[in-house]
């Protein structure tokens, strides 16, 4: 069992009560919701005749249905105006916060929530969505819930929950040129398997991890579900007290002091144990991107495709699958894959950080022919923030359409879809079956560095051939 | 037309029902129940939508078209089932179709709670013996009966032990699986929790 993990500690803090049976009463210290998986749950509320118990706790954002073209109300697509418009109501009669589209802060939920300063270390935040694990990169305890919990958070500010193990993942040395967090956790979930997080809290840890920037911490907790964690985290430090600093929630004036004292009295004690530890060395990490159906499926840019004599057993069966759904043959190389589609976004690598590494490849550069590219930026705060360093004049002039923010082709629920059998480039979460829109799309994952090369040579390509000197 | 369907209700203490296996690893939420079906403000119409994509290219072939499978009410499937998005669309689509209770070698974390939350049990049983069930051949599927108090399951082919979380079993067993108002008997406990967390002290209130 672990003690005196950081999450022990937020945990414990935030234990209600032990139930009986087992599971523990957990408090909701942010709660964050959207269009997709809270109209059912404020119906139940209506249904029980009960009201939402601390509407200051929960906070609303619309991300999964906005187009990404024409965002002018009413949308083109009535069952996405109908959602909103549940929502915008939901939270009109609930009086909860809604940051909706032309506020300035509309995105997607897990982008937005770090930029207003509502995430901070030492709460839990839960959401209607699997991958609110991104938070934790915060050193808060975040995991995703579906509708019933909705309804409970709303109802009762808390839910029901078995307490997890907690696993350390320890990264040593630092990534190489060109190799991103994406590469990382690709590579940490191909290794450990999608299941082996099942049960756990990932604790990510390690000279590795304290080098990244937020946004590349963000990306690897992001990914945590892929692996099977509900919930993944990295212990808060001076970047992420700098990170939140002077944003819209964060704590202000005489109250910032106390909040970095007690922030800094969370993390893992040098004395605590964890369940089980892991460790990683970054720098034999390479550009990573995934060939088959699960985000577990991934090589390094110049391996092959392994046979199915190279997977081990437990793991052959979807392997096959893969094979099959993907089109491609035991032994072949991923590099040189022809490219339909490259789209850049989502809640995994869809920040500031990730339009500039991609532009930085971009730039004087242009799109192979016959290729559709698409930037998605993940908030409308980023979408200002990069126009304004000029960002979205590069990726226009290199040959990719510039969005609105959405979630939009990671799951393909508005308008954005792959067609037919297209080949994707992605720098988003989930390369499932027929996950970005098409029953038989194919979703590749990657870095967005890795997209802007694919999108530039029409095909996989190792993206440090790209990077300038 | 909204299906005519009926939400298990109360104490829920023995399941019975015709088995339909499901064979795949990794069979994730998105494949249970497509994006595209997420818009909708209710869950009534998801039924026909289940495996929606899998079915369309197995043309007829997949289990839930196939006639021997009509009616059937207790899934078998094989390692880390529900995987990815954390939908409740997908257990509420295989729900509506007709799904009482799942029984698999393992089941994702959220899937398994969104489950139990709706009231469909989640049985976890050995990779031999799931095999053992999904390819049983005879004339007509496996009958099984699932006794909840025992965690056992019951058929002409075997009488098993099944494993399910102790917390998940005394909620169906008791009839709280609908966690609301257990939750929200400790009110006074969790308003206390709402004074006493350090962050909301020095948090403004957000609005």
């Amino acid at each position: 069992m672990s003690h005196n993990t950081l999450f022990d500690k937020v945990w414990d803090l935030h234990k209600v009560v032990s139930l009986p049976g087992g599971s523990d009463q957990i408090f909701i210290g942010l709660h964050l919701i959207h269009e997709v998986t809270s109209p059912q749950a404020f119906e139940a509320l209506k249904d029980k005749n009960l009201k939402v118990k601390f509407p200051s706790r929960t906070v609303a954002t619309v991300d999964h249905i906005v187009p990404t073209d024409n965002q002018s109300r009413p949308f083109k697509d009535d069952l996405a105006e109908q959602m909103i418009n549940t929502l915008e109501k939901n939270c009109i009669k609930h009086k909860i916060k809604f940051y909706n589209i032309g506020s300035g802060n509309q995105g997607i939920v897990h982008v937005v929530a770090p930029e207003l300063g509502l995430t901070q270390p030492g709460m839990t935040i839960a959401c209607g969505d699997s991958h609110t694990s991104t938070h934790g990169a915060f050193g808060s305890i975040a995991f995703g819930i579906g509708t019933s919990q909705v309804r409970d958070v709303l109802a009762s500010q808390t839910i029901a929950m078995n307490k997890l193990k907690v696993r350390q993942i320890w990264c040593e040395n630092t990534l190489s040129n060109g190799v991103y967090a994406k590469d990382l956790v690709l590579h940490i979930i191909n290794q450990l398997g999608v299941k082996a997080g099942v049960g756990y809290a990932y604790e990510f840890a390690g000279p590795a991890i304290s080098e990244l920037s937020m946004e590349e911490r963000m990306t690897i907790c992001n990914m945590s579900i892929e692996g099977g964690a509900r919930c993944g985290y990295i212990n808060p430090d001076e970047k992420t007290f700098i990170y939140i600093k002077d944003r819209l929630h964060s704590p202000q004036n005489i109250n910032w002091n106390k909040a970095v004292e007690w922030w800094e009295s969370l993390k893992s004690d040098e004395n605590s144990t964890f369940d089980d530890v892991i460790k990683f060395d970054a720098s034999r990490v390479e550009p990573t991107v995934t060939w088959g159906i699960t985000p577990g499926q991934s090589i390094g840019i110049n391996q092959k495709i392994p046979s199915l004599k190279e997977i081990h057993p437990n793991d052959q069966f979807i392997a096959g699958e893969a094979y099959e759904y993907m089109g491609f043959e035991p032994g072949q190389t991923i590099k040189d894959t022809p490219i339909d589609v490259c789209f850049i976004g989502s809640c995994t690598n869809g920040r500031l950080s990730d339009l500039r590494v991609a532009a930085s490849i971009l730039e004087n550069q242009k799109v192979a022919p016959n290729l559709k590219a698409f930037v998605v930026p993940g908030s409308e705060k980023v979408a200002k923030e990069a126009k304004g360093e000029g960002l979205d004049k590069i990726f226009i002039k290199a040959g990719f359409q510039w969005r609105e923010p959405g979630c939009s082709m990671c799951l393909a629920m508005n308008s954005d879809k792959l067609i037919g059998n297209q080949v994707s480039a992605s720098s988003s979460n989930r390369n499932f079956k027929g996950r970005q829109g098409s029953p038989s799309g194919r979703t590749l994952l990657m870095s967005p560095a890795m997209v802007a090369a694919a999108a530039i040579a029409g095909k996989v390509s190792d993206v440090r051939e790209f990077i300038k000197k | 037309m909204k299906d005519n369907f009926q939400p298990p209700l109360g104490k829920i203490s023995k399941i019975a029902g015709k088995s339909i296996s499901l064979i795949g690893d990794d069979i994730d939420t998105d494949r249970i129940i497509p994006a595209r079906f997420l818009k909708c403000v209710n869950f009534d119409y998801l039924a026909k939508s289940v495996f929606a994509d899998d079915r369309k290219n197995l043309k007829g072939m997949h289990p839930f078209d196939l006639k021997s499978n009509e009616e059937s009410s207790i899934l078998i499937v094989n390692s880390n089932f529900g995987c990815g998005s954390s939908r409740e669309h997908a257990p509420q689509a295989l729900m509506r179709w007709g799904i009482k209770a799942i029984i698999g070698e393992s089941f994702a974390e959220i899937f398994y709670s969104n489950c139990i939350a709706i009231g469909i049990p989640c049985y976890t049983l050995s990779k031999e013996l799931i095999k053992k069930i999904q390819h049983h051949k005879s004339e007509h599927n496996l009958f099984l009966e699932i006794d909840i108090a025992k965690s056992e399951v019951k058929s002409d082919l075997l009488t098993v032990n099944l494993g399910i979380k102790e917390s998940a079993k005394n909620m169906f067993l008791s009839g709280k699986w609908d966690a609301t108002s257990t939750l929200l008997e400790n009110t006074n406990l969790i308003d206390k929790k709402m004074n006493d967390l350090p962050y909301l002290k020095f948090n403004n209130k957000y609005f």
